[in-house]
């Protein structure tokens, strides 16, 4: 009994010791965000006297940081965009790869073997060493880019090797063939039977791949900088890049421009972060 | 009959997602090796061949090589950083402490957000609350901005990736502790092994399927940064932290040397692909089974 007594004591003390260093660390690691809120709602002349000190030390807080960044951004316009880029996109590669990855798992000929090859060697290749070319091809000869269908289509490109990939993985251990037998000897066509009996069974990873894509195509800058020119079609980070070009010396805009930017994903994250961090964990140890 | 049900198939599962796939990464990427050897500007409708003279350019590119092995030095910086840090954080949050979700899904935030707007925050803090906080307490170290010096600089954008970078680690790292056997770790403790030796025989051979994965991960995105690059220092002051990834943006965008800029970009993909490669070849060994 004493015995665990002094075991649980001194467990006691190497966890709080261990509480107390994340906590500071973890104080340390929000900082820069604490800093972002606590500066949207000063004017930029409390910014520049204190930018740390609290809020109730300062008077004149207002929200007018929000409004004047929320219309010089374009915000709504900017979010719009970047949902519709970033739904379609991800709605696309997700039924796309599914689809590509069951015909390869099932129909093991020369072609669809060459084609899975190529697709997980084409993982290593970083975008750099292709946007050049691509804006020759994109840009010079077809003459397409400044669409934003242009810039889903290559999204989807982009993230077709890793989805098919990872859906090959899953139907390979986890689609029953009996099952679609099954369903083929009822007369579903093969149509049918992927739609009705297969896609239904990938439920986990196509939750794993919609958020791991979704958050890519969420936050991409350098493809759609490449894609898309014109204020009308710019997606949030590319409209936040030129807010920023244009108003860098107004501190309390910027900051509000900011959080306006963090925000939708940040509520995101709150609802959904045990899927958030599941679809991370599990498409990152594949 | 079944050959036309076979096209059909084909056409209905693989075309669309082999189409995408083949004209957005093949056909490029292809393209772009033929791209190193013509002097295409651009803009004009001609190429002419002119064999390996980019490659001359490339190697008479002193600035490319500058940035080359800047970037060298950053990458060894930020990869043996962030998983120290991320394998000790990972550790604690495995003890059994109070609120270690709210701490694993916390440290997780910077990766949500794009390296645009992460730079930019950082940028604040670093011109602006620390120059303030060196103001007031007249601590040195603050006194002036760390992005207006080139080594402050360079230390400000890995501490910044290493922010970022880490809190992803964390969550490999985490699932890879929560993965390892208790029943090995009470054998080692009746055994006698003390925390050191448990750690170096039992919890690193355990841990290595994780740390093969987190040093892949680390290599690959500390190579090609580029958003945080171009946010928080923008290559400056005087191009000191300009990365390997953002000379070859400007070389092909801004120089409109395209032909130049695709070689420099192959390089830099193949020096990327040898060294994740040696690195996985050379973890993977090391990986035993409980």
């Amino acid at each position: 009994m004493g015995k665990t007594r002094i075991g649980g004591n001194k467990r006691h003390i190497v966890n709080f010791l261990s509480m107390t260093g994340l906590t500071l660390i973890f104080i340390a690691y929000m900082f820069p965000f604490l800093m972002v809120i606590i500066n949207s709602l000063k004017q930029k002349r409390d910014i520049i006297k204190s930018p740390f000190s609290w809020l109730f030390t300062i008077k004149g807080l207002s929200f007018d940081n929000f409004v004047k960044a929320f219309t010089q951004m374009d915000f709504l316009n900017a979010i719009k965009n970047s949902l519709f880029v970033t739904g379609s996109a991800t709605i696309l590669v997700t039924v796309f790869a599914a689809m590509l990855a069951y015909y390869i798992v099932r129909h093991r000929n020369a072609m669809s073997k060459v084609t899975f090859v190529l697709m997980v060697a084409s993982m290593i290749i970083p975008f750099q060493a292709i946007m050049i070319p691509l804006v020759s091809i994109y840009g010079g000869t077809l003459n397409i880019l400044n669409h934003r269908p242009t810039l889903i289509f290559m999204h989807v490109g982009f993230s077709m090797s890793m989805s098919v990939f990872m859906f090959h993985g899953y139907i390979k251990g986890n689609v029953p063939i009996a099952l679609e037998e099954a369903a083929c000897i009822d007369g579903c066509t093969h149509v049918q039977t992927f739609f009705k009996i297969v896609f239904p069974l990938l439920k986990p990873i196509i939750s794993t791949m919609v958020i791991l894509n979704a958050l890519a195509f969420w936050n991409d800058f350098l493809l759609p900088s490449l894609v898309l020119t014109d204020k009308k079609l710019l997606t949030l980070p590319l409209s936040t890049y030129s807010f920023y070009g244009t108003y860098s010396a107004d501190y309390g805009t910027i900051m509000a421009g900011l959080l306006l930017c963090v925000l939708p994903i940040l509520i995101l994250y709150v609802v959904l972060q045990k899927q958030i961090i599941g679809g991370v964990v599990a498409g990152a140890v594949k | 009959m079944k050959s036309k049900d076979r096209m059909k198939d084909f056409g209905i599962f693989a075309l669309p997602g082999m189409f995408c796939f083949f004209t957005v990464v093949m056909i490029p990427f292809i393209y772009g090796i033929y791209l190193t050897f013509t002097d295409w500007n651009g803009v004009s409708q001609v190429k002419n061949f002119i064999g390996i003279k980019n490659f001359v350019g490339v190697i008479r590119d002193t600035q490319f090589w500058v940035s080359l092995l800047l970037t060298f030095q950053y990458v060894i910086l930020v990869v043996i950083l962030v998983n120290i840090i991320a394998f000790a954080i990972g550790f604690l949050l495995t003890r059994g402490i109070k609120g270690q979700n709210f701490f694993r899904t916390g440290f997780f935030t910077p990766n949500l957000i794009g390296g645009i707007v992460l730079g930019y925050i950082w940028q604040f803090v670093f011109s602006r609350v620390l120059v303030g906080i060196g103001e007031n307490t007249g601590w040195g170290l603050f006194e002036s901005s760390w992005l207006s010096e080139p080594d402050k600089a360079f230390a400000a954008l890995v501490l910044v990736s290493v922010w970022q970078l880490s809190g992803y680690m964390i969550l490999i790292y985490v699932a890879g502790f929560m993965g390892l056997s208790e029943d090995v770790m009470e054998a080692a403790s009746i055994d006698g092994a003390s925390g050191w030796v448990k750690l170096k025989n039992i919890i690193l051979p355990l841990m290595m399927s994780s740390i093969t994965i987190c040093l892949f991960l680390t290599l690959s995105r500390a190579f090609m940064v580029y958003d945080m690059n171009l946010s928080l220092t923008a290559g400056g002051p005087y191009g000191s932290t300009e990365m390997a990834a953002m000379h070859v943006y400007e070389k092909a965008f801004t120089s409109r040397q395209f032909g130049i800029g695709q070689a420099e970009a192959l390089i830099l993909f193949l020096v990327v692909a040898c060294i994740s490669g040696l690195q996985v070849y050379l973890t993977k060994k090391q990986e035993v089974e409980a």
